[in-house]
């Protein structure tokens, strides 16, 4: 592994939490790249291998459907995510294809101001190094807890 | 000047207002309601949907569950029948079980004392019961057969296990009436369902708000934009309510047709639902005629607090467990079929975008129950308008009708003696 490998990670890494954290959710499907595969789910279904998830995308358009769903369709309360990310593990490298594990804390900030920890977890990425940048092709979001609380309104 | 109202006395709890048609606030608020829905509802003569037979498949399997506060074990025993009890030693009163689902358990043990129990919920050894050395120990006028935790009544229908405390409950199938029970066999009858997933989803609400949210058939294409605009379910459409005759238990269908599909009605309302919105991968709502009757939606509800779901073909069953008078779990599983192809699996996995706590078409039904709690945070004494569709609890070919909701008060107030 080259030390440029995790540094074009955390960049990427980076820039994916500062698109939802700054609510430029419009900006967030064109993250994703190649499968544009995206999921949420828990610890504890994917620990048993179950493969429904809270959200669920495989192509661009299903990511872009998540956002104007969100800014035209859906009813939910105002707020903001902040994301605390930790560092990434390389946990493998297959030519330019490279996968990780990152953990996350996600704080959801409301309209009032009341602020709590929403979301804790990991990132299991699949990223195409290609141009000098990690290129997101798929992200589990496995959550620790089973638990929502209320609604899960925009990604994580 | 302005007169200054002052909010009225307390209310007297008893004090219903006649009819069906107004619910008073105070139902969603007290804490002794709470606790009297807890004796009445939970643990009296009714059916509470404790887990999928396919979760416990095999002799040894088991899984801890909810039935309103009250923790409960169910297991299936060598003898391949399923047992339930509740998760309450008979000594202390710790929990039996911490585990949520597990396999090959031949015993409980509880943790405390090592009291031990079989998988039918006896009560089979007791640490040093016979004391240490000639000391100690209980007397010989303890009995291991006097003493255990409260044994379930167990029925399974088409797959889904139910629980009952009531020794007096009415069979299952006299409980849920013919009605109920074919459309729960149009959606499960003679499949192995796969669970997909489970989630749950914490509900800033009193329980009975969100069982009122899956019963009103009139909020569904105002509220949830996602289902008008891509004609998942307007009230135009062909469909109706069904609501048996203790109120408590309901059915909502729909189907398409095409013939309504001219209908003006709605532009008139100007209605936020009609709006030009588009989806840019519409792979989402491709689905697959799996009930062969062209019904694209069915909601089914078994009072207190089981539904189950077809909205295409994401077929899930949700239970609603009470966790305090403005809290409330409500537990998704996601189901498939043993024989679903590759593809059809995928289109379940796909639309199970619509449902659950990010659910494009559920999503709101997370947070309008807590709406309604804040909302009449200061007005115990008042009461919510049920007028729509009457006043009567009957089943209806009209679906913009609040029947369903005035059913389950029905059946609630039944139950209550209120």
């Amino acid at each position: 592994m080259t030390s440029s490998v995790l540094q074009y990670i955390i960049e990427a890494q980076a820039k994916y939490s500062r698109c939802i954290d700054d609510d430029r959710l419009e900006e967030w499907p064109s993250l994703f790249h190649g499968p544009c595969l995206y999921r949420i789910t828990t610890a504890s279904n994917y620990r048993e291998g179950l493969e429904a998830g809270i959200v669920f995308a495989n192509s661009r358009g299903m990511l872009i459907d998540r956002v104007s769903a969100l800014r035209e369709a859906n009813i939910y309360e105002r707020q903001t995510y902040r994301h605390i990310l930790g560092q990434p593990s390389i946990l493998s490298e297959d030519g330019a294809k490279v996968r990780s594990e990152t953990s996350f804390l996600v704080a959801r900030i409301l309209q009032d101001g009341d602020t709590s920890i929403y979301a804790t977890g990991r990132y299991f990425d699949v990223y195409e190094i290609a141009d000098r940048s990690a290129q997101l092709q798929e992200r589990t979001v496995v959550c620790d807890s089973s638990r929502i609380d209320t609604l899960l309104a925009l990604p994580l | 000047m302005n007169k200054i109202v002052l909010p009225p006395e307390r209310a007297n709890l008893v004090n219903w207002p006649e009819g069906l048609t107004r619910v008073p606030y105070w139902v969603f608020q007290d804490q002794s309601v709470y606790a009297e829905e807890q004796r009445k509802i939970f643990q009296g003569p009714n059916w509470h949907y404790l887990a999928l037979e396919v979760e416990l498949a095999e002799p040894g399997d088991f899984l801890t569950a909810h039935i309103g506060d009250t923790p409960v074990i169910v297991t299936r025993d060598t003898d391949n029948e399923i047992y339930a009890f509740e998760n309450r030693c008979a000594h202390r009163g710790a929990l039996i079980c911490l585990e949520s689902r597990g396999k090959h358990r031949k015993d409980f043990s509880c943790v405390y004392h090592a009291w031990n129990y079989d998988p039918q919920g006896n009560l089979t050894g007791v640490a040093f019961k016979d004391g240490i050395k000639g000391k100690g120990g209980m007397p010989d006028s303890f009995k291991m057969e006097q003493h255990g935790p409260r044994k379930l009544r167990i029925a399974i229908i088409h797959g889904l296990i139910f629980g009952s405390f009531s020794e007096d409950v009415p069979s299952i199938e006299e409980y849920l009436g013919e009605e109920i029970l074919n459309r729960i066999e149009r959606v499960l009858g003679g499949r192995t369902p796969v669970v997909l997933g489970r989630f749950t989803q914490v509900l800033p609400n009193n329980w009975k708000l969100y069982m009122e949210n899956v019963k009103d058939s009139y909020h569904a294409s105002i509220l949830h934009l996602f289902f008008t605009t891509f004609e998942l379910n307007r009230l135009s459409m062909k469909g109706g309510i069904i609501v048996d005759e203790s109120g408590g238990h309901h059915v909502s269908y729909s189907a398409i047709d095409r013939e309504a599909e001219k209908d003006v009605d709605y532009a008139k309302q100007q209605l936020r639902s009609e709006s030009e919105y588009k989806l840019a991968d519409p792979s989402l709502l491709e689905s697959f005629d799996e009930y062969r009757d062209g019904c694209t939606l069915q909601i089914l509800s078994v009072f207190p607090s089981f539904v189950l779901q077809q909205i295409q073909n994401a077929i899930a069953v949700r239970q609603i467990v009470p966790r305090a008078v403005d809290r409330t779990d409500l537990n998704w599983t996601y189901l498939g079929f043993s024989d679903d192809a590759p593809e059809q699996r995928l289109t379940r996995i796909k639309q199970g975008n619509l449902v659950g706590p990010a659910g494009y078409i559920s999503m709101e039904d997370g947070c309008v129950g807590g709406f309604v709690q804040r909302g009449v945070a200061g007005a115990s004494d008042d009461h919510a308008v049920l007028e729509m569709g009457g006043a009567d609890a009957n089943s209806s070919e009209s679906r913009v009708t609040e029947a369903s909701v005035r059913g389950f008060w029905k059946a609630y107030r039944a139950n209550m003696g209120l």
